[in-house]
């Protein structure tokens, strides 16, 4: 390792070594990775993972952006038996099926979205949440058939849809059965929108590609987390096609907002309330139901 | 006349060269050497049979995107009358990787969709590569709605390497884009036929894609990500595209084996550019007998098998 012309000029018994770590407990402390603030971790986590120095809205899993957006009470998962089935045997390096599993252990979800049914503020509702973790909240086959079957609920009780995506795109491993998910679930949502039952799409870090250009910028209200990456083209693959620097918060909710593809953005400890109230007034609900 | 063969072509374009040559010396000697002409020129054919009985789907897949391709105009000529083109999405621009407009199809009035690429790098330009920007997608939605409106049947043309990557089309609100016209043609009350006629890009394709009945011309590709899009990503290395065309299953056969398209459109011996005319001839009588039953379909029937069908897509274990 090479060390910086200050390191060196430091006594060798104050130099530490950057790759280990001192005798703090695992996990009580965590470092905001936009501001780099030592936090201590129980805090962030009362704070909904946004961080309280900056407001950085840091990732996370599905089934704890459900736990914080849902009442306590009821809870019932949709489509939770579902798993993928590999349809085309797809390797690349690694075979799918390796993937997937390793998808599984890491992040404890089967797949990359969670469908519940379940209530904001006592008002009935089916929320889903991509889980980032599992493998990108790529889009295959499982992930458009639970969404479908949240969206079925919904349609058939006359009760709002709301999607937290999180989500690089369609799933590569499942070849055209992804791209068609892109159809599927954006031909549902259509059926919500004929009969005038709300879905308000909430884009989160990031929101990009096949799902991005289908279920996720369908909502009756398009919301965004603060400065999320949402697009449809990875910012990457615009920087080589067009051989110039991309202007400052490109693709940014900001950018989105000013762009009239979003309709609002809220912080996230807000969302509770941001939605109950929009829910309630497109339900004719005579005022914002309070239960926090 | 320059065929522009590919690589593993080689050994029919040697042959071919061989032929060119003889006949220029025929010409201008008096040996018949026209039997010899003959004899090579069948052995050419057998040869190219040959070598298109087993192509690998990377091999397709430079088929689909060969320079001299048919393009949606060079079929728009041989297989309706009366075109009409229509412009622009009365938003913002005019998009010339779409052509749309109305037009008959044996006598039948239709409204007909495509992407179109260009063959010279002034075309090329111009039509951006066949990569749609937002305008184009919500051309297509303006017409779609219009077909609706005056009961025609939309015909769909597929040939794009995908949505444009640019600025513009982002800030524009490309995702919302494509995302309207999925949702737009999934309830859109008059009979909707596809034909991927070359390349099958992704969302940019699909964005035209969705219908009652997807056919595919048999050295045309469908496909989530391209080859060398998806080997860059998962291998690491854009090189690997063969073997991502391989694992992708993008080819027509394999996709109507997945039941994930209805029909494979058969092209001319070495490729719908060896014979445009035959081509245009099988794609039109195809697209008649798809067309014909679903416009005695009842229409809310056809977009509720519409519907079941979309609802279809998709391999999982319950």
């Amino acid at each position: 390792m090479t060390m910086s012309w200050f390191e060196k000029l430091m006594p060798s018994r104050i130099r530490t070594d950057g790759g280990t770590k001192r005798a703090v407990p695992e996990g009580l402390w965590t470092k905001c990775p936009s501001c780099n603030a030592i936090l201590y971790r129980a805090e962030m986590e009362r704070n909904l993972d946004v961080c309280p120095k900056c407001n950085h809205h840091n990732r996370i899993g599905a089934r704890r952006r459900l736990d914080i957006f849902l009442d306590e009470e009821p809870r019932e998962e949709i489509g939770e038996e579902l798993e993928s089935a590999d349809p085309l045997k797809f390797k690349d390096s690694k075979k799918y099926r390796d993937r997937l599993t390793q998808a599984q252990k890491k992040t404890s979800e089967k797949e990359a979205l969670v469908v519940m049914a379940g209530q904001l503020k006592g008002m009935d509702l089916v929320a889903a949440a991509f889980e980032f973790g599992f493998m990108g909240g790529s889009m295959g086959s499982v992930v458009g058939e639970r969404f479908v079957r949240g969206v079925d609920r919904a349609y058939e009780l006359g009760i709002p849809m709301v999607c937290f995506s999180a989500s690089g795109g369609a799933r590569m491993q499942e070849s055209l059965f992804s791209l068609m998910q892109m159809a599927k679930t954006s031909a549902a949502l259509g059926r919500l929108r004929e009969r005038g039952i709300p879905f308000i799409s909430v884009m989160t870090d990031p929101t990009m590609g096949g799902v991005s250009a289908s279920l996720a910028m369908l909502g009756d209200i398009n919301i965004a987390e603060p400065k999320a990456l949402i697009g449809f083209a990875g910012p990457r693959v615009i920087e080589q096609t067009v051989r110039e620097k991309l202007p400052s918060g490109f693709q940014r909710s900001e950018f989105l907002l000013d762009h009239g593809a979003v309709d609002m953005i809220v912080d996230r400890r807000d969302l509770r309330d941001s939605i109950a109230n929009v829910l309630g007034i497109l339900a004719h609900k005579p005022d914002t139901p309070t239960m926090s | 006349m320059d065929l522009n063969f590919l690589e593993f072509e080689q050994p029919i374009a040697e042959l071919e060269a061989k032929i060119e040559e003889l006949r220029r010396v025929g010409n201008d000697s008096e040996i018949d050497i026209h039997e010899e002409i003959q004899r090579l020129g069948e052995k050419s054919r057998s040869l190219t049979e040959n070598i298109f009985k087993s192509l690998t789907p990377w091999q397709i897949s430079q088929l689909a995107r060969h320079p001299q391709r048919p393009y949606l105009l060079d079929y728009l000529s041989r297989i309706f009358v009366d075109f009409q083109e229509l412009h622009g999405d009365r938003h913002f621009a005019d998009d010339r990787a779409i052509v749309g407009g109305l037009a008959r199809i044996d006598g039948r009035a239709v409204m007909v969709i495509g992407h179109q690429k260009g063959r010279d790098t002034k075309e090329k330009i111009e039509r951006n590569f066949g990569m749609p920007r937002p305008e184009g997608y919500r051309k297509a939605q303006r017409l779609m709605e219009m077909a609706e409106r005056f009961r025609l049947p939309v015909l769909t043309f597929i040939d794009t390497p995908g949505a444009y990557p640019g600025v513009g089309a982002e800030e524009r609100g490309q995702s919302e884009a494509i995302a309207r016209s999925l949702q737009l043609m999934a309830g859109l009350k008059t009979p909707i036929v596809c034909t991927v006629i070359g390349e099958g890009g992704s969302g940019g394709a699909l964005a035209i894609g969705v219908g009652d009945r997807v056919l595919m011309l048999q050295y045309s590709t469908y496909s989530v990500i391209s080859p060398e899009g998806c080997a860059s990503i998962l291998w690491k290395s854009a090189e690997k595209a063969p073997q991502a065309a391989e694992a992708m299953n993008i080819t027509s056969e394999r996709l109507k084996e997945l039941g994930l398209i209805d029909e494979v459109v058969p092209e001319p011996l070495g490729g719908a550019h060896r014979d445009v005319d035959a081509m245009a001839r099988t794609l039109k009588e195809m697209l008649l007998v798809q067309l014909e039953p679903l416009c005695s379909i009842p229409v809310e029937k056809l977009v509720a098998d519409r519907y079941q069908r979309l609802m279809n897509f998709g391999k999982f274990n319950d």
